[in-house]
């Protein structure tokens, strides 16, 4: 099996489920030999192609060019298509992000393929690749298989297994060129005001509607209804980052809290939002609703903070407490700090 | 400006969906417009009204899709067109790509697509960048705000990282995300309008396109594996004996 994996990276810094991509590769069976060959695109990223060597890419192939510098659909999809015909792998991996989805798109297009994305289980069997991935939301999943070669697989992040890194490990590094017609040009950025990001994080506390729900807090003179409700749902999302903190880890929401404009769209999980797959889920005042179940399927262990003792969440947790979140969050924060001694 | 904004019509969100038989099933439940789609249709009215331009709705499916199509005339879309044929039953993003691709050609003059970022059924959000990479097209992904100046569209384009803007010239294919603007009501006047409309229908003839076969099939459909339901409510006498019972059980379970 020859098998590329592309190393995702935004402005030097690889997403971690490249590694797992590079994991997933070297651990199929089968009859054939196995090469994994990790493509590095950018500008100045030699040390994404060491990295992917410690992770334990075979060799890397290193389109670095000026050109590169800002990921662009276009020049990047070229790039790819050219390598992945004239070196045809069969199989060509990708973390799942903002940019992969657009890339392999493309380039599958370009190679009369399709894309499989969002992958959470591979089973390998000498030639037939079978993918398990969610839809629906993740309300059903399903196994699929691509009759065309190479076949594209997009890898849902924290769904596989991340190879350990081995530092000083080497190996060749071989230039290739790259594609540079670009049809946009990137003319500014803003860093997220986002903390821990929710696809990567191993823990995730997050909050629902209940978070402004707190009555003995006394909020500022001058606001209007709307407002006050705001604020006080703020004040309750600061016991749930507060716990996130301690514990390392991403805050979320419940899209009713989006939706009420608690917190931006981005920490929305479940529905129309992300589907997650954490370690740890901490619900805090979220009750449940269907959508906001399917996308936390995939954690691994759900504890729900529900002042009703009939809240759906309770149905999908492990641990549960029926209580006051405003009580129990910055206990249970106090609790870990001590215990992890922070 | 002349754009297109792409639809789709799925399950509604809250629909209980499950496996059936291998079939995907989802009760009585209705078939709505895709809710990222409606962002899109927000999007693309947004710089109709900014232009002075003008809006089709755009649909690739069965004939009940109409619906959907309606809900974006009712929204303030110009007209709507729907592609329907039974050799379409069995497409994937790359034929829908195809399929797009040329009815946009057919349209003419199009300066502007707009898709939503993904459906809430197979949710591969592949279609947008397969389009535009058919047409020739720049890809200006994951819109959270749009403008045009001239032959100029710049976008701010929102993603983990942070918000980059990018610019590019028209004709555009762009996706977009809901930092554009929660998708306006259809007005009274507008549902009159929607429910009047004649939507023609075209087949893959008149569009002159045939589609490729798909590349990826299913062999399986499934229930998601069941969760062990057994909570374990945590209780004790005070807040701070729940919460350090609570941190020692999690503790114990290794998942930190």
């Amino acid at each position: 099996m020859k098998t590329f994996v592309y190393i995702d990276h935004f402005k030097g810094e690889a997403q971690p489920a490249s590694w797992e991509a590079l994991g997933l590769a070297k651990s199929f069976g089968g009859s054939s030999p196995l090469t994994t060959t990790a493509l590095v695109f950018g500008s100045g990223v030699d040390d994404v192609a060491k990295a992917a060597l410690e992770y334990g890419a075979d060799e890397v192939l290193l389109a670095d060019d000026p050109a590169l510098l800002d990921y662009r659909a276009e020049t990047y999809a070229a790039t790819l298509s050219a390598l992945a015909s004239s070196l045809n792998p069969d199989l060509i991996l990708f973390p799942t992000t903002a940019r992969t989805r657009e890339l392999s798109a493309m380039s599958a297009l370009d190679l009369n393929s399709n894309v499989i994305t969002d992958a959470t289980a591979v089973e390998v069997n000498d030639d037939n690749i079978v993918v398990t991935r969610p839809i629906y939301e993740a309300k059903l999943f399903e196994k699929v298989t691509a009759s065309a070669k190479p076949q594209f697989i997009t890898l849902r992040g924290r769904a596989f297994p991340k190879p350990d890194q081995e530092t000083g490990r080497t190996g060749t590094i071989t230039k290739v060129d790259a594609k540079t017609d670009a049809l946009s040009t990137v003319e500014g950025y803003s860093v997220a005001e986002v903390g821990v990001s929710l696809n990567d994080a191993g823990v995730i506390v997050s909050g629902g509607r209940g978070v402004s729900n707190n009555p003995s807090l006394q909020p500022p003179a001058g606001l209007d209804d709307k407002q006050t409700e705001v604020w006080r749902a703020q004040q309750g999302f600061k016991l749930v980052g507060e716990l996130a903190s301690v514990l390392g880890g991403a805050v979320g929401a419940s899209r009713a809290a989006v939706d009420a404009g608690y917190i931006p769209y981005s920490n929305q999980v479940g529905q129309t939002g992300k589907v997650v797959a954490p370690d740890l889920y901490i619900a805090c005042g979220i009750s449940g609703a269907i959508q906001h179940l399917a996308g936390i399927r995939s954690a691994k262990m759900v504890v729900a903070i529900n002042k009703d003792t009939d809240a759906p969440i309770f149905k999908v947790a492990r641990y549960g407490v029926v209580g006051d979140l405003f009580v129990i969050v910055p206990a249970l924060t106090e609790a870990f700090k001590k215990k992890l001694g922070k | 400006m002349k754009i297109i904004a792409c639809i789709k019509q799925v399950p509604d969100s809250e629909a209980k969906v499950k496996a059936e038989g291998g079939k995907v099933s989802w009760g009585d439940a209705p078939l709505v417009i895709n809710p990222f789609d409606e962002y899109a249709v927000e999007g693309a009215l947004q710089q109709k009204e900014a232009t002075n331009g003008t809006v089709t709705a755009f649909c690739v499916g069965p004939e009940s899709a109409k619906e959907a199509l309606k809900h974006a005339l009712a929204m303030g879309a110009d007209d709507a067109i729907l592609v329907s044929d039974s050799a379409l039953n069995d497409l994937d993003t790359v034929g829908a790509a195809r399929v797009l691709a040329a009815a946009i050609n057919k349209i003419g003059g199009v300066e502007m697509v707009v898709f939503g970022r993904q459906t809430l059924d197979s949710g591969s959000g592949l279609t947008p960048a397969q389009t535009a990479r058919v047409l020739g097209w720049p890809m200006l992904g994951l819109a959270g705000q749009i403008k045009v100046e001239g032959e100029s569209v710049t976008v701010e384009r929102v993603i983990e990282e942070g918000r980059q803007i990018v610019k590019a010239k028209s004709p555009v294919v762009i996706s977009v995300v809901q930092s554009i603007g929660e998708p306006r009501y259809p007005s009274f006047m507008g549902i009159r309008k929607a429910s009047k409309a004649e939507i023609p229908i075209w087949s893959l003839n008149d569009l002159g396109v045939s589609v490729p076969a798909p590349v990826v099939t299913r062999t399986e459909l499934m229930n998601p594996p069941a969760r062990d339901t057994n909570v374990e409510i945590i209780t004790g006498e005070s807040p701070a004996e729940i919460a350090d019972k609570l941190a020692d059980k999690i503790l114990a379970e290794k998942v930190l």
